[in-house]
């Protein structure tokens, strides 16, 4: 009896509170107005698990959690050419799938056709970066900021955020489709920028052959293997003090160094952001994976293959006033791989590939 | 008159009376009701009281015990050591782990938490440890540089991983247990860079643990929320007992037995309990 009055109470409750919100949505005067208690549909990163027994969390900020809805819109926001000054490029332009998430251009070209300094950065595993400065020159703070930068930057999308918000407002589908991921029909940059964020966040690479190696679920070649070993010895390749090991899956240390490049600093990269000469020429790691989708590579783009890369390493370091000490063997150029080791060790590199990722349906262009 | 003289002396009666029903027994003990050991049959606040206070430690570098080396500092400086090498530090991380406080019940506060101090990151110079201390004496303080090898476990720490800070599978895996990275001028005048980098002893395929356990036998108090200041002398690493002169040995050196027991017998006197300060 007790049981049932309650029940009852409990409806009687629910009719009340039904009634009071019918009340509320049909008084409320303003469509448009942000509904701050809306929750769109919570969609947690899947955590692979290679890096669910080896690194922290994934980094969501609590002003943005993953959704859905939000994930869905930004990556059509990711494919749309609508945020660019004439409507001829999106993020994806210089960003695309096939080559995980950068280009094939040494310099991306803008809208203007202007060539840009830097190489389009590949995107994946971004929610663990732990030390949350993005750009080779780490001058942003997050991801939301990040994605803030190329839309108005001229010699980019070279939009405004105010037209480019513009647009999306006028559009047919984009006003419901941020009401979805934010409730929300009133359009800001801020919320564009979220969308993104989501969307980028999802890029996940954890399936390449070294992983599946270290899962137990496949082997190495000897070659793979011994280039591993030479990756991990500290007189051969000593690449793993910037660019991980098999304990930290994400094969960068996601921090900055002058790696030996150029005699006279010309872009100050991380120097620039800081305002501290010792920091001339700093650019972030770049992570080891999808090597073989990413030519060509450092932050200027300079090398068009891999093997220029490791001979790099291997005979053409450079000496300037802030390259990082652990290009210990500066003086004679670097540390002087035999060309099997190199071989080796390129055949290792490219284990770090992982087809599924630029692959990946959930990925690709939803337009 | 006669009424007035009656009520006096009934409330002086009634007076005397009350203080004599007050005589109940005197009971020492703890009378703050905040306190671990608050005795609420106590009406004597004997002085007994223990109270949880929060410990921070506080990890500072001197160079020689003359140069504060800080985040600010620590790069720009340039070093002397005993070999006479002028140095520069670009990089010092270090790791320390197992601090514990020795009561003298012969209790230990263990903290769970192990430090990768690194001076490009001011907020690691300080550690808040989630487990509290006991107000009370204490008379000594310990902890490891490095890990030892229960805990220094390939793969077992995610902060760590994500840091980059393992040390190789081929030298023995775990974790470095430093990283000092800098330029030095040679014998020629030449800047050449350094890598004392240290970790496990690798010999031939036998892996030697090569962590130091730092044990200070000191008498202090704990009375507040305390800061204990574990210090680093940077110029250690290269004069005590052995002079290391990085002509010599500057790179390569994790996989250089030698070198890594040699670091390991300078670093036993690298490490000092600073300030308490509470």
């Amino acid at each position: 009896m007790k049981e049932r009055s309650r029940k009852a109470f409990r409806l009687m409750l629910g009719v009340f509170a039904l009634s009071i919100m019918v009340a509320c949505s049909s008084n409320d005067p303003e469509p448009d107005e942000t509904d701050d208690g809306y929750v769109a549909t919570p969609q947690p990163l899947t955590v692979p698990p290679i890096f669910q027994r080896l690194l922290p969390p994934p980094i969501i900020p609590a002003n943005n959690p993953q959704t859905v809805e939000g994930i869905a819109l930004g990556r059509k926001l990711f494919y749309d050419p609508i945020l660019s000054g004439d409507g001829t490029q999106a993020c994806a332009s210089c960003h695309k799938p096939s080559t995980a998430f950068s280009d094939e251009n040494q310099f991306s070209i803008g809208i203007d056709g202007f060539e840009g300094t830097r190489n389009s950065m590949p995107l994946y595993n971004m929610a663990w970066n732990n030390n949350s400065k993005f750009f080779w020159d780490g001058r942003a703070a997050s991801i939301e900021e990040q994605a803030l930068g190329p839309v108005e930057n001229p010699i980019e999308m070279h939009n405004t955020w105010e037209n480019a918000v513009g647009s999306l407002q006028s559009n047919n589908e984009y006003p419901e489709l941020f009401n979805k991921a934010f409730g929300a029909t009133i359009i800001t940059k801020e919320l564009t920028a979220k969308a993104i964020a989501q969307f980028e966040r999802t890029l996940i690479s954890a399936n390449s052959p070294f992983d599946q190696y270290l899962l137990g679920e496949n082997s190495l070649t000897p070659q793979e293997i011994n280039g591993f070993a030479i990756f991990m010895d500290e007189s051969r390749g000593d690449c793993f003090h910037c660019h991980g090991s098999e304990f930290n899956p994400l094969w960068t240390d996601n921090i900055f160094h002058n790696n030996g490049l150029d005699a006279v600093i010309t872009d100050k990269g991380l120097g620039n952001v800081t305002g501290d000469p010792s920091q001339d020429g700093w650019f972030k790691s770049p992570s080891l994976r999808n090597l073989a989708y990413t030519a060509p590579y450092m932050h200027d783009g300079r090398f068009a293959t891999l093997d220029e890369v490791i001979n790099h390493y291997s005979e053409g370091l450079v000496y300037s006033e802030t390259i990082d000490p652990l290009m210990k063997a500066v003086s004679s150029g670097g540390v002087h791989l035999t060309e099997p080791d190199k071989a080796d060790l390129k055949a290792f590199l490219l284990s770090l590939s992982d087809p599924s990722f630029i692959n990946n349906p959930d990925f690709q262009d939803p337009n | 008159m006669k009424k007035i003289a009656f009520l006096l002396i009934m409330a002086f009666i009634a007076i005397g009376c009350n203080s004599d029903d007050d005589s109940e027994p005197e009971v020492l003990g703890c009378t703050d009701p905040a306190s671990l050991n608050y005795n609420p049959d106590a009406n004597t606040d004997d002085g007994s009281c223990i109270f949880e206070r929060n410990i921070t430690i506080a990890f500072t570098q001197t160079w020689a015990d003359s140069t504060d080396v800080t985040p600010l500092n620590f790069n720009t400086n340039l070093y002397i050591n005993d070999a006479r090498n002028l140095a520069h530090i670009t990089r010092l991380r270090y790791l320390i782990s197992r601090i514990e406080l020795h009561k003298n019940d012969g209790t230990t506060v263990a903290f769970d938490e192990y430090q990768l101090v690194d001076l490009a990151d001011a907020t690691t110079l300080t550690l808040n440890p989630a487990l509290t201390a006991t107000t009370g004496d204490y008379t000594g303080i310990s902890f490891i540089y490095g890990f030892n090898e229960e805990d220094n476990i390939s793969g077992e720490y995610e902060d760590l991983n994500v840091a980059d800070w393992g040390w190789p599978e081929m030298i023995g895996g775990g974790y470095h247990f430093m990283q000092m990275d800098g330029t030095f001028i040679d014998e020629n005048g030449e800047t050449q860079p350094y890598n004392f980098h240290n970790g496990t002893a690798a010999n031939n395929g036998v892996f030697e643990a090569n962590h130091i356990e730092f044990n200070f036998d000191m008498d202090f108090t704990i009375t507040n929320d305390a800061t204990i200041e574990i210090k680093m002398d940077i110029s250690e690493w290269y004069k005590n007992p052995l002079t290391w002169d990085l002509n010599e040995r500057s790179v390569d050196l994790m996989m250089d037995y030698l070198a890594q027991k040699d670091m390991n017998r300078n670093g036993k006197t690298v490490f000092s309990i600073g300030a308490i300060t509470q």
